[in-house]
């Protein structure tokens, strides 16, 4: 099973920000029961949604190479909008801080272009001590990301195109 | 130039943001981690904060020098030597280690920075 909550890459500048979009469909499975006949998008798979976002705009930045984890949801907060089938959701994340020890990225959710949550993700970056533990290997996170979409749209902040490191490599 | 007041402010901004305590919990005494609950991820996330608000630099070795006790000739059995304590002192001069001096555990060394600490560590890079 995969733990995918965002459909694609929107915008995407290298280690500043990123924006993605998730389209909610009825045919997702958790909607039959979260509730029953009347379906209401999980805030908890908005966040996991946002984490995602924020959590590739790192690791794009950090060169697939460091070990990411969400450590902490800082803060966040919800404008009582129920979000249902249909409905366009843009996730934006803004890197406020990526060092050598984690990152702490700014979020917001926009349903049909109304803000309807924002907050603050912290991620910590795992050191040497979980070498051994193998989270995401960097192939998969390339070809995750190509999947999303991101080579097609991602810039550096000087404007230049994100080049997928596979094909430099060739 | 901030004063202590507005630097402890300041201080108290982050603490009571990161670790969701209520504004009078947050004394200059008060430890970060026995009083006020934080966990390693939580200094992340302030250290983060402390930056962002007065836009200073801290390393995180700053606060707690984890490469000193990791270091065989300042731990011993998992406890500080006493060259490990000297170093420690005059790592974090500001630092109360009374209490810890007298178990030095390697473990025990988180919970001994306070919201004073914090605030010289601020004021320092304030100052520099």
């Amino acid at each position: 099973m995969h733990w995918y909550w965002i459909d694609r890459f929107t915008k995407f500048v290298s280690g500043k920000s990123a924006q993605t979009i998730k389209m909610v469909s009825r045919a997702e499975d958790h909607l039959a029961d979260h509730f029953p006949f009347y379906p209401i998008m999980p805030a908890s798979l908005m966040i996991e949604g946002l984490a995602q976002t924020g959590g590739l705009l790192i690791h794009e930045f950090r060169n697939f190479s460091a070990k990411v984890v969400l450590a902490k949801i800082q803060k966040i907060t919800f404008y009582e909008e129920e979000v249902v089938p249909g409905d366009c959701l843009l996730y934006d994340a803004v890197a406020d801080y990526i060092n050598d020890e984690g990152s702490m990225i700014s979020v917001s959710v926009q349903r049909n272009g109304k803000l309807i949550a924002e907050g603050v993700l912290v991620f910590a970056h795992l050191g040497d001590e979980y070498a051994s533990q193998d989270l995401f290997s960097e192939n998969e996170l390339i070809d995750l990301v190509r999947a999303y979409g991101l080579f097609e749209v991602g810039v550096h902040p000087d404007g230049s195109r994100i080049i997928d490191p596979v094909l430099k490599n060739k | 130039m901030a004063t202590k007041e507005e630097i402890f402010e300041g201080v108290r901004e982050v603490l009571v943001d990161a670790l969701a305590v209520e504004e009078d919990e947050v004394n200059p005494e008060s430890t970060l981690v026995d009083d006020l609950g934080a966990e390693s991820i939580d200094l992340l996330d302030i250290v983060f904060n402390l930056e962002k608000k007065f836009e200073i630099k801290i390393d995180r070795g700053e606060m707690i020098p984890e490469d000193l006790l990791t270091n065989a000739e300042y731990v011993q059995e998992g406890r500080l030597t006493e060259k490990g304590l000297a170093e420690l002192k005059e790592r974090l001069p500001f630092a109360n280690l009374e209490a810890f001096s007298k178990n030095p555990m390697v473990q025990n060394i988180s919970k001994i920075l306070t919201v004073n600490d914090m605030c010289h560590i601020v004021e320092s890079k304030l100052n520099a």
